[in-house]
């Protein structure tokens, strides 16, 4: 039977993890389909998963009673969403919906966290390739809020 | 003895660089609430030949004079066109204008993008903001010599989708199969469906060959820095990114020092700079 192997071993976030741990984190993962307009995850729901998106557009919204929903960031094709998982109280912090039909892999966070209490080894080496995209995050958001095209930049 | 308006009028006189030549505004765009765009011509059709990059002084009799990059074609040297926002006297001044009246240009001044050392390159094209004006003709120009450059991509990024510049011509770009246009915005409003994010996040998805890609950018200062830092990322080599300064340019030929950067002007050592010759100057805020 087809694996998720070869795909997961190719993508860059977990590209040149040890072959033993690619295993086991492909144990962990499954494909998964969001049609337009679907939530993937919603504001204070279980973050048990994370996404690796291979086809589509993901939205990263919240929501003001009067305003509506606001779009924080998209993410697409071969991005990362979501990292709550990783973070007690492991509850999403904003609700994600996929703008277009979208194809992904979901891992399964839950079943990871365990694992990466038993091993520490496996833990340090994901804890540093989420640790990057966290890094982005935080730098590309310091980014917009700096609003550097209007007049006072 | 003639005043300097009625040499002016004489015509146009290339050899001195300090005198305006007359311009007449023949067409004005509103490109967004802020920014616009005018095309402008001599009464005799002898127009203005320029190199993608370069900048014009723009003269409003009794206003003032501003450096404004143009943003034409360069194969079309019978029209001057500038894309201009909105932000001071003087460009304030200029959206009043209308058809029929005159400007005052001097230039074309600065060093032009490195179109002739990009042949046989991938060009990687980063604009933030107002930045994709100037870096319009550059995309003239690539597209018009298209078999002799490797992949062309343009990242855009604006503030929100209202200011989006040159919306027609990116979704006419964004149809060819041999341009990758991505464009991004800080801040979603509307029915926005594209990408939310700064300009910076998408360079980690474009593919290009590190080794044989230049890239121009151009955008506020503070985007150059972080869209260097990522091109680094990518293993670009400083040597082959190319950045457009933007100091308070006034006589355009070097000579009064108001654009001082360093030790360069930016009105003749630049507006375009190699990345290598320039990244010390770009970290120093004293600069």
């Amino acid at each position: 039977m087809e694996t998720l192997e070869p795909i997961l071993a190719q993508h860059p976030f977990l590209k040149g993890l040890d072959a033993k741990y690619l295993k086991l984190i492909v144990g962990c993962a499954s494909n998964v389909v969001f049609q337009a307009g679907e939530f993937i995850f919603r504001t204070g729901e279980n973050a048990d998963h994370f996404y690796i998106v291979r086809q589509g557009k993901i939205v990263i919204e919240t929501y003001s009673p009067i305003k509506g929903p606001i779009t924080i960031h998209t993410r697409q094709q071969g991005e990362v969403l979501g990292w709550s998982w990783l973070v007690p109280p492991y509850k999403w912090r904003f609700d994600a919906r996929a703008l277009e039909l979208t194809r992904a892999i979901a891992l399964d966070g839950k079943c990871l966290r365990s694992k990466l209490e038993e091993d520490h080894d496996l833990g340090y080496e994901l804890m540093k390739r989420f640790t990057l995209i966290i890094a982005e995050r935080l730098e590309a958001t310091r980014l917009q809020l700096l609003d550097i095209y209007g007049d006072n930049t | 003895m003639a005043t300097t308006l009625e040499k002016i009028k004489e015509g146009l006189d290339r050899s001195q660089p300090w005198m305006p030549n007359l311009f007449r505004v023949e067409r004005i765009r509103k490109e967004t609430y802020d920014t616009f765009t005018f095309d402008l011509e001599t009464s005799d059709g002898a127009g203005c030949a320029f190199q993608p990059g370069q900048f014009n002084m723009l003269y409003i009799y009794g206003v003032g004079e501003v450096p404004i990059s143009i943003s034409g074609d360069p194969k079309n040297s019978r029209t001057l066109v500038h894309t201009i926002r909105a932000v001071g006297t003087v460009t304030k001044n200029m959206r009043q204008l209308k058809r029929g009246d005159l400007v005052g240009v001097r230039g074309p001044f600065g060093r032009p993008w490195p179109v002739e050392d990009a042949k046989g390159h991938d060009v990687i094209i980063v604009a933030g903001g107002i930045g994709l004006a100037p870096l319009r003709p550059v995309i003239y120009h690539l597209l018009a010599h298209r078999e002799q450059y490797g992949k062309i991509i343009l990242h855009y990024g604006a503030r929100t989708p209202d200011d989006i510049l040159f919306r027609q011509e990116l979704e006419t770009w964004r149809a060819r199969f041999d341009f990758d246009v991505q464009v991004t915005v800080d801040r979603s409003t509307g029915s926005w469906q594209g990408n939310v994010g700064v300009v910076t996040l998408l360079i980690p998805k474009a593919t290009f060959d590190p080794l044989q890609t230049i890239a121009m950018v151009c955008g506020p200062e503070i985007m150059m820095r972080f869209t260097v830092l990522e091109l680094l990322k990518r293993d670009l080599t400083e040597e082959n990114i190319f950045l457009s300064g933007e100091r308070n340019m006034k006589c355009g030929i070097g000579h009064c020092g108001h654009c001082q950067f360093g030790h360069l002007f930016v009105c003749n050592d630049g507006p375009v700079f190699r990345y290598s010759d320039t990244a010390d100057l770009f970290k120093k805020r004293e600069i």
